[in-house]
């Protein structure tokens, strides 16, 4: 699936000289994301400081941290979602297979069909199961032999199918919260993306809800990178190969900037942390 | 010094008792003021009617004979033509309306976004009759020559053609339809401003992170939820242009005819009241009382399929 995922750009556009290279955890694998010296403000503030992580394919990457500490922030420049935010920029470089993300023609609407996403609150639009999962392929011009098929497809891979088979062309908000988060995460890979970034996908659903999706997260990482953001470590630990650690620098100000304290395979960050913040907050002294 | 606690007191009974009753009895009291209000128009302004109708029969609907020298009273060139105008209020005053809700709801820079949503608001609130008076006094006497043109390219095309076909006149249905295009267009686009700005944020993220184009945003997530709002606030436009008296009566050419050739004169049901009335006596009196019934009435209906419309979307989407 994202061994046919295309160029973003006709012509490869080289990148920008780093002062540090990205730093891939252990056991991240090959790299999709290499990201290098990224900072991001939202006007004249800062939100982000110096973050160096590689991000490796077919891995669950889980971000952690306290609030406000730019995780998010972070996982939105990874599919540029954050250009709709007027008067944001972002300095310094992510890679994406090689190819500089924010480089001169790069069309973010291509980025962002490569690099699906989904949100914190499950926003199914007001359509149809069925329409629901056929507006993405439908949107980026994707002719699959039958639509039907590929919407059947997209829900099984989702675990959905079975629940909603019979009743593709009622409304997507008859169904339970957590059933409307993995119709998300159907509607997200029906356009067939390399990746997917999930933003605390799981924080507005029930715990039984909650298992559904993670034991989706781990049959997903057959074929997709997956980068997760979550406030709750458990998870983390139970979904991610790797997991990295943000936290927030507060300055004279009171103005909180987000950096990266570490990343590292899950097992080795949570038994063994190198930074004592990372500590602190795994075992629960901060946050 | 000794302190008593007092006995514990239990459930007590409902305060508010009285206060519930009246303030229901009082909501109440005004829910049925509204319908009797309604009711009571209806009535008796039927009654007035009846004279007129009863001497015309079926033929004050069917006829278009208006002719109260020789006492004949038929209504359906009013009734045609208070159509026509809407229709065409509605086909210049909608695409536009909801283009400006979009551009200032999706499109537009923060800060003129909110200077050009205050000045929209204010211009809905003015009075259309002067909108109304601008058309009459500016635009009924420029637009000819574009009528002129219209009508020279159009006129031979098959179908199309019977429609710009004729002799131009500044005073005819189209320039009565642009000018209830210009008085309601404010008020469409206030309101569907207000209900495009309800989409949720997550919605449209969820369209533009699955690839979409902003055009594709607004199809996929800003349409679908304000489909019921956008046909409300339509509705509402629509009722207005129908029941808009002095500015279309003034540039329509009040003629009772009913022609395909739009920019040729015609008359509307209120124009013909408001010319008329003051010089009406007798069965001529009721019978343009009778008119007003048929307004009353089409207003009704818009109102109640624009009802019915929304309900229906609501109940697609809460299914």
């Amino acid at each position: 699936m994202s061994d046919t995922q295309t160029t973003l750009l006709n012509t490869p556009n080289t990148a920008p000289e780093v002062r540090n290279p990205a730093e891939l955890p252990a056991d991240a694998g090959e790299p999709v994301f290499e990201v290098s010296d990224l900072d991001f403000f939202y006007g004249s503030f800062r939100a982000l400081r110096d973050v160096n992580l590689g991000i490796g394919r077919r891995r669950v990457t889980a971000l952690i941290g306290p609030s406000g500490c730019g995780k998010s922030t972070f996982l939105r420049c990874l599919n540029r979602m954050n250009d709709l935010i007027p008067g944001t920029r972002v300095d310094g470089r992510i890679a994406y297979h090689g190819q500089d993300l924010y480089g001169q023609g790069v069309d973010p609407i291509e980025v962002r069909r490569q690099i699906g996403m989904v949100f914190q609150k499950p926003n199914p639009f007001p359509k149809s199961i069925y329409d629901n999962v056929a507006f993405g392929p439908k949107v980026n011009g994707l002719k699959p032999k039958s639509m039907d098929d590929l919407v059947e497809e997209s829900l099984r891979r989702a675990a959905l199918w079975d629940e909603v088979k019979d009743k593709l062309k009622q409304s997507a908000f008859s169904l339970s919260g957590g059933q409307q988060q993995r119709l998300c995460i159907a509607r997200a890979i029906a356009v067939r993306p390399d990746v997917i970034l999930m933003d605390e996908p799981c924080s507005a659903l029930d715990p039984i809800a909650t298992i559904r999706i993670e034991e989706l997260m781990v049959e997903l990482k057959q074929d997709y990178t997956i980068v997760i953001v979550t406030h709750n470590m458990q998870q983390a630990a139970r979904v991610s190969d790797v997991t990295a650690f943000f936290t927030a620098e507060v300055d004279d100000a009171g103005h909180r900037t987000g950096v990266l304290v570490e990343a590292d395979a899950t097992s080795a960050l949570f038994t063994s942390p190198k930074d004592q913040r990372t500590d602190d907050y795994i075992t629960g002294r901060f946050g | 010094m000794t302190t008593t606690t007092p006995p514990p007191t239990g459930l007590q009974p409902a305060r508010s008792a009285r206060g519930d009753t009246a303030f229901r009895a009082a909501s109440f009291l005004c829910g049925f003021t509204v319908l009797a209000i309604l009711g009571l128009i209806a009535v008796s302004m039927t009654q007035k009617a009846l004279p007129a109708l009863q001497a015309e029969g079926l033929g004050f609907l069917t006829s278009a004979r208006w002719a109260p020298n020789e006492g004949r009273f038929g209504a359906l060139a009013f009734i045609y033509g208070t159509m026509v105008i809407s229709a065409i209020a509605l086909v210049f005053a909608v695409p536009v309306s909801i283009g400006i809700a979009l551009f200032l709801t999706e499109v537009a820079p923060r800060r003129l976004r909110k200077v050009v949503s205050y000045v929209i608001d204010l211009l809905a609130a003015v009075p259309s009759v002067v909108y109304g008076l601008w058309g009459v006094l500016v635009l009924s006497a420029v637009i000819v020559d574009a009528y002129d043109a219209v009508g020279r390219v159009l006129a031979p095309v098959p179908l199309v053609g019977r429609l710009f076909e004729g002799p131009a006149n500044g005073r005819s249905l189209f320039t009565a339809g642009l000018i209830l295009a210009l008085m309601i267009t404010p008020i469409i686009t206030a309101i569907t401003r207000e209900i495009f700005d309800t989409v949720p944020q997550g919605q449209k993220e969820a369209a533009v992170a699955l690839g979409a184009t902003r055009w594709e945003m607004i199809r996929g997530a800003v349409f679908p939820h304000s489909r019921s709002g956008m046909v409300g606030a339509v509705m509402l436009g629509l009722g207005r242009a129908m029941g808009e008296t002095i500015a279309a009566a003034l540039v329509i050419g009040s003629s009772p005819r009913i022609s395909a050739q739009l920019f040729g004169p015609g008359d509307a049901l209120p124009s013909v009241i408001a010319f008329q009335f003051g010089e009406a006596s007798g069965t001529y009196r009721s019978a343009l009382i009778a008119l007003g019934v048929i307004l009353f009435a089409m207003t009704i209906i818009v109102n109640m399929a624009a009802r019915v419309i929304v309900n229906r979307g609501q109940e697609a989407r809460a299914a």
